[in-house]
């Protein structure tokens, strides 16, 4: 029997216009003093930015930071570094600068020479403002879920997957809190938290959420007298 | 026009509901786009298409053009050429003239709208308005200010300063401001005469009308004749490669009403043009977007050899033609494609001349490069996107700044 819910599934979806600082770095250390005291809009801009813009690319490109180290400054060690920094492992955008400040630290101390790009290769720090936009779009079992989810948008996949692990209940997405708290659906919640979002593209994120659907609403059919 | 309803097969349905969305938080508010030109030129060619579509949606959207003489577009053409980094002789008269015209312009115009959209610097100083009538105003800056000459810049920072944001191109342009500036990156219009898909009957007898042969590949370079755009630089790496390739440039564009030198730089084009059979001089009238649209498809490479670009959307219609293009890493034209993987960014003539060659010779990477350049532009720069990212900026200036808007 499908289990109804007593708070449906509103879904919402996050749209962001970008800001800009007019701050700039030329080099690694620039870039290190910057990083440490921007806000956090900054931070996530830069390393979230991308999976709406390069929806068809995959590998996508990790982060701005790692893009700028690689290719403008070519300093392909600590780009490589950077890259690898797992997305997924952190629940705060403050964590994940952290993170890279210290990789850039580490890399500092054991190289000293300063690269500096020429004019017009600077990085450009740049803020997201984000905005979160109810749509008609709600669910009270897994069919209707599965029924919305065909037809939103993917920024509002996006805003539940992706963002709502950096918010609280810290690194779990909505989906799965809503499949585990609503519906009692623990194993569907965790097969869809165990999905890295960050390798893959959000179409072919939402297929995969589909088919756990799909799989779990046809065993609850043969369950059925 | 086409309808809103048009565009979904081409960009999908999610991207339209988003647009209703973000409209009904908007009915019934007026926005009044303020340009210099009605006719030629990236502004008036996007606010054309973008006006009708921000009433479809229920925004009461306007356009209005300033007025001046031939002294005020002098003066303003040294402004855009100086705010693009070079150097010009600008004398206390001319701001003079700048000053007076947007104030008779101030006299006649009505700036009562919910929001005031100014696009350029030719109409920037109408801010001054805006104390009186207590509304929003933007600025949008089409062109690239990232060296910006300080005498013009200092003299039109105080205006820009008077509006509640401002709106660049690129990351590169932005400058230190006390008011916020936003990042919006303009676009095409996938079904407008210009890039709407031709049969090839159609592309045929295009060409055949202009007189333009179609025996050997061609090259083309579709801008404005203006220095900036380098068409000599263009005719110069032609003929490095001559030699070795077989086939024909052509340089078209039209000109636009604010700008003064195009006839001249056009007759020194002529002039170098006139020895080499292979190279064609085609200047056209700047409505003609059809032409424009088969040149474009018929050719095999797209140059945009420009020293200064605002975002280069010319080089966006390309792409989205799947055409390789072969460009110069200034002003938006990096934003748009990855080097060797979307398109080709040069920085010298040799660089030019050098990849026209690779991409005649070599036919098959050149569609590669077209192909993963369309869906690029299909992804970040069509007009949805803009249309979208203008209503976003309307709606964020109704709350206080924050990174966080709930709507």
């Amino acid at each position: 029997m499908i289990t109804r819910a007593s708070e449906p599934f509103r879904f919402f979806t996050r749209l962001s216009l970008t800001a800009l600082t007019g701050i700039k770095a030329k080099n690694l250390k620039e870039l290190l003093e910057h990083l440490k005291v921007v806000p956090d809009a900054v931070i996530y801009e830069h390393t979230h930015r991308f999976l709406q813009q390069h929806q068809h690319l995959v590998p996508e490109p990790p982060n701005d930071f790692s893009y700028w180290v690689t290719h403008m400054l070519q300093d392909e060690m600590l780009g490589e570094r950077l890259a690898a920094i797992d997305t997924i492992r952190f629940n705060s955008l403050n964590d994940f600068r952290n993170a890279i400040v210290s990789a850039i630290e580490n890399h500092l101390k054991k190289n000293s020479n300063l690269r500096q790009v020429p004019e017009g290769k600077e990085f450009h720090f740049m803020r997201a403002i984000r905005f979160s936009i109810p749509t008609q779009h709600h669910a009270y079992n897994l069919t209707e879920f599965l029924d919305c989810l065909k037809k939103v948008s993917i920024s509002s996949l996006y805003l539940h997957v992706f963002e709502a692990r950096l918010r609280p209940p810290l690194g779990i997405n909505d989906f799965s809190h809503w499949f585990e708290t609503e519906l009692d659906e623990k194993t569907l919640a965790e097969k869809v938290a165990k999905l890295d979002p960050y390798t893959q593209t959000l179409e072919g994120l939402r297929s995969k959420i589909i088919g756990f659907i799909e799989g779990r609403l046809k065993d609850l059919s043969h369950a059925t007298p | 026009m086409p309808r809103l309803e048009e565009y979904r097969s081409i960009v999908g349905t999610d991207t339209l509901e988003e647009l209703y969305l973000l409209s009904r938080l908007l009915q019934g508010k007026t926005v009044l786009n303020v340009n210099s030109t009605a006719i030629g030129g990236g502004v008036a060619e996007i606010l054309s298409r973008m006006v009708p579509l921000l009433c479809e949606l229920g925004v009461q959207a306007g356009w209005e053009v300033i007025k001046g003489g031939e002294a005020f577009y002098a003066v303003t053409k040294k402004f855009h050429n100086a705010l693009h980094g070079d150097a010009q002789e600008i004398l206390p008269r001319d701001y003079q003239v700048y000053v007076d015209t947007v104030d008779q312009n101030l006299m006649q115009m009505k700036l009562d709208a919910d929001i005031v959209f100014i696009h350029d610097p030719q109409p920037a100083a109408l801010v001054k308005k805006r104390r009186e009538l207590k509304n929003f105003w933007l600025w949008r800056c089409h062109i690239d200010l990232s060296r910006p000459d300080p005498h013009v810049w200092d003299f039109l920072r105080p205006y820009v300063e008077q509006y509640n944001m401002c709106v660049f191109s690129a990351p590169s342009f932005a400058q230190t401001l006390p008011i916020p500036q936003v990042l919006i990156s303009p676009s095409i219009d996938p079904l407008s005469d210009k890039n709407r898909d031709l049969r090839e009957e159609e592309i045929r007898t295009i060409l055949e009308r202009l007189k333009i042969p179609t025996d050997k590949p061609l090259v083309t370079q579709v801008s404005r004749f203006d220095r900036i755009k380098d068409p000599l630089g263009v005719i110069e790496a032609f003929q490095r490669v001559k030699p070795y390739v077989e086939a024909r440039l052509l340089l078209v564009g039209g000109s636009a009403d604010d700008d003064p030198e195009g006839a001249q730089v056009l007759s020194e084009v002529q002039e170098r043009a006139r020895e080499d059979a292979d190279i064609l001089v085609l200047p056209l009238p700047p409505t003609s977007h059809v032409e424009i649209n088969a040149i474009q498809r018929a050719s095999a490479v797209i140059l945009q050899k420009s020293l200064r670009e605002g975002f280069g959307l010319t080089v966006t219609e390309a792409l989205w033609k799947e055409k390789p293009v072969i460009a110069s890493a200034v002003g938006g034209i990096p934003l748009q494609m990855t080097h060797k993987h979307s398109g080709i960014l040069t920085h010298t003539v040799d660089g030019a001349a050098y990849w026209i060659k690779q991409l005649l010779n070599e036919p098959e990477y050149a569609k590669k490069l077209g192909e993963n350049g369309k869906e690029y532009v299909r992804q970040n720069f069509l007009l949805t996107r803009h249309l979208r990212d203008y209503l976003l900026t309307f709606i964020s200036l109704y709350h206080h700044p924050s990174d966080f808007i709930h709507l």
